[in-house]
């Protein structure tokens, strides 16, 4: 088990939320905008505190975690990073090697683990451009480069396709499938099909509260799917499973 | 990397060695050194510790400058941004105003309220988000001036040529142990802000980026607010606000070197001194024997170099 939220709450955004993780595997948040989503994500990062109830990773409280031991195992990509500044790429995801730093200057497995995060996430041919003057879809596999040099247990992502085209969606989503074998990836999206095709687990929010939880396939219903979100919609069984919105 | 800091050493060292040699009096360095008059005078008395001076706060402003960019991630902030010098603008113009001799306790006194004012309306629990600190210092300035204004309006003639000649930043010859007092800070808080680079690197990028690789955002942005504020209190309250080297130095510095602190915060610590070194001779030596206030000529020689720079930035940038 990874994660293991009791009654978890934060501010308005949030309330009452019981849920338990496991170690490795895909999985989603979903829910209409406002639900929540981004702060739960937020809680289980670190980075929204004080909450209310519990949130648990690995038997600790993540309010209790040293944040640099956390983050060499909670790596967190935001939906969208702006820099003011001329920093390049190799340098954006060398940042992610800072929990392990001792000092100032790099080792070299600080250099091997970003040549690494740079082949995975696909970025190695821009590596020395100026991060701002890079696409949308560029940037994305640059901040995801960045969160694996952190070589973390668990990736924490919000909506990593918001920015993105389709084709670039669903590499993210096959790479992220791919990184799922090993670890734990929690992706906030508003893709429901996405979801339904790549996630084993879903944890679904409405106005703060969990809606559902559960293996994707069940937890996704067009019942579901008209509570929470207000749509009618057909979901097929497949193979692959796929939902049809009725406009 | 390492070649740019070189580089700059070597920049400020042919300044430091420089600037005391040049003015308005043709003087000889052996003279000096031997201990003939006038020139040893010249030398030890007049010029040196005004050039000692100018790289201190040249040094001190450029380095603050730098943290205030990265911490508010605003690359249009400078020292004068947060309020501190204001504050020490308002002990210096208060002192001028009763007529007191001394200046530079009551600025100094004056940069301490501001610092606290501002933590204490800023911060929320032990939290200070860089958003709520750069509103605050803002807002703190604007008030600082509105007493300035007032004081100024309702100075004596004399007094308020006085106040002008100040809040325009102005370089002087002053006592070794003030100096001293001044450089033995400015060195240690430097060199500790230096040390932190990596950590200014993430906070550059954004708080939450810094929080979840490991540093501890509100912590660093309260000591870089604290440090900073220091600093640049120090150099008002003996310089008064010497404006645009603050701002100008870390772009030209960025722009040439990239953004990481490692090698920006060094660089901008050597190019700062040897900045105002010069400026401060254009100072001494443009109008000579009547001197330009140093605050002047950063302005005159940065202003236009800084529009240069963001024409071609912004052509190199498509920004």
């Amino acid at each position: 088990m990874s994660f293991r939220a009791a009654s978890l709450g934060f501010a308005y955004g949030l309330r009452d939320v019981s849920f338990e993780l496991p170690e490795r595997g895909l999985i989603a948040i979903a829910g209409p905008n406002g639900a929540g989503k981004s702060t739960l994500l937020g809680v289980m990062a670190g980075l929204r505190s004080p909450y209310r109830g519990s949130c648990v990773y690995k038997n600790v409280e993540v309010s209790a975690w040293k944040r640099r031991d956390f983050a060499r195992r909670v790596a967190f990509l935001p939906q969208a990073v702006k820099i003011e500044f001329p920093f390049t790429v190799e340098e954006v995801v060398m940042m992610g090697r800072t929990p392990y730093a001792r000092g100032w200057l790099e080792s070299s497995s600080d250099h091997s683990a970003v040549e690494h995060a740079l082949e995975i996430a696909d970025a190695s041919g821009f590596r020395d451009r100026d991060f701002r003057t890079l696409s949308g879809g560029e940037r994305q596999r640059v901040i995801l480069a960045s969160a694996l040099a952190q070589e973390p247990e668990t990736l924490l992502l919000d909506e990593p396709t918001t920015f993105l085209d389709l084709k670039h969606q669903l590499s993210m989503y096959h790479l992220l499938a791919d990184l799922a074998q090993k670890l734990l990836v929690v992706s906030v999206t508003h893709d429901l099909n996405l979801a339904l095709q790549f996630s084993s687990r879903i944890l679904i929010l409405d106005q703060g509260r969990l809606a559902g939880e559960g293996a994707t396939a069940q937890v996704l219903t067009a019942d579901c799917i008209h509570q929470v979100f207000g749509v009618h919609a057909q979901v097929h069984s497949g193979p692959p499973p796929f939902i049809n919105y009725e406009a | 990397m390492k070649r740019s800091v070189l580089l700059s050493t070597l920049a400020l060292l042919v300044v430091a060695l420089g600037a005391p040699l040049i003015g308005s009096t043709h003087i000889s360095l052996a003279r000096a050194l031997s201990g003939v008059s006038p020139d040893r005078e010249i030398f030890f008395y007049a010029r040196l510790p005004r050039v000692l001076l100018a790289l201190i706060s040249g040094a001190a402003l450029s380095v603050t400058g730098t943290l205030f960019q990265c911490m508010l991630r605003d690359p249009l902030a400078e020292p004068y941004t947060l309020g501190v010098s204001s504050g020490s603008s308002v002990g210096a113009v208060i002192a001028i105003s009763l007529g007191w001799r001394l200046s530079v306790l009551p600025a100094i006194l004056g940069a301490a309220v501001v610092l606290l004012i501002v933590l204490g309306m800023a911060m929320e629990g032990r939290r200070l988000s860089s958003f709520t600190l750069l509103l605050t210092g803002v807002t703190m300035n604007s008030i600082s001036f509105a007493i300035i204004l007032f004081l100024h309006s309702i100075a004596s003639f004399s007094q308020s040529f006085e106040i002008s000649r100040w809040l325009m930043g102005q370089l002087d010859a002053v006592e070794y142990s003030t100096l001293a007092w001044m450089a033995a800070p400015v060195l240690v808080i430097c060199f500790l802000v230096t040390l932190r680079a990596p950590e200014w690197n993430l906070l550059a990028v954004g708080e939450d980026w810094a929080t979840s690789r490991g540093a501890h955002a509100s912590r660093l942005t309260i000591f870089g607010y604290v440090a900073g504020s220091i600093l640049v209190g120090l150099v008002t309250a003996l310089a008064g606000p010497i404006g645009f080297v603050g701002l100008i130095v870390p772009h030209a510095l960025r722009l040439k070197l990239g953004a990481d602190h490692r090698t920006l915060l060094p660089c901008a610590f050597l190019t700062g001194a040897a900045f105002l070194g010069i400026c401060d001779v254009l100072s001494r030596v443009a109008i000579a024997p009547s001197e330009i206030p140093v605050g002047v000529v950063t302005a005159l020689c940065g202003g236009p170099f800084f529009l240069w720079l963001l024409r071609t930035k912004r052509r190199s940038l498509w920004l």
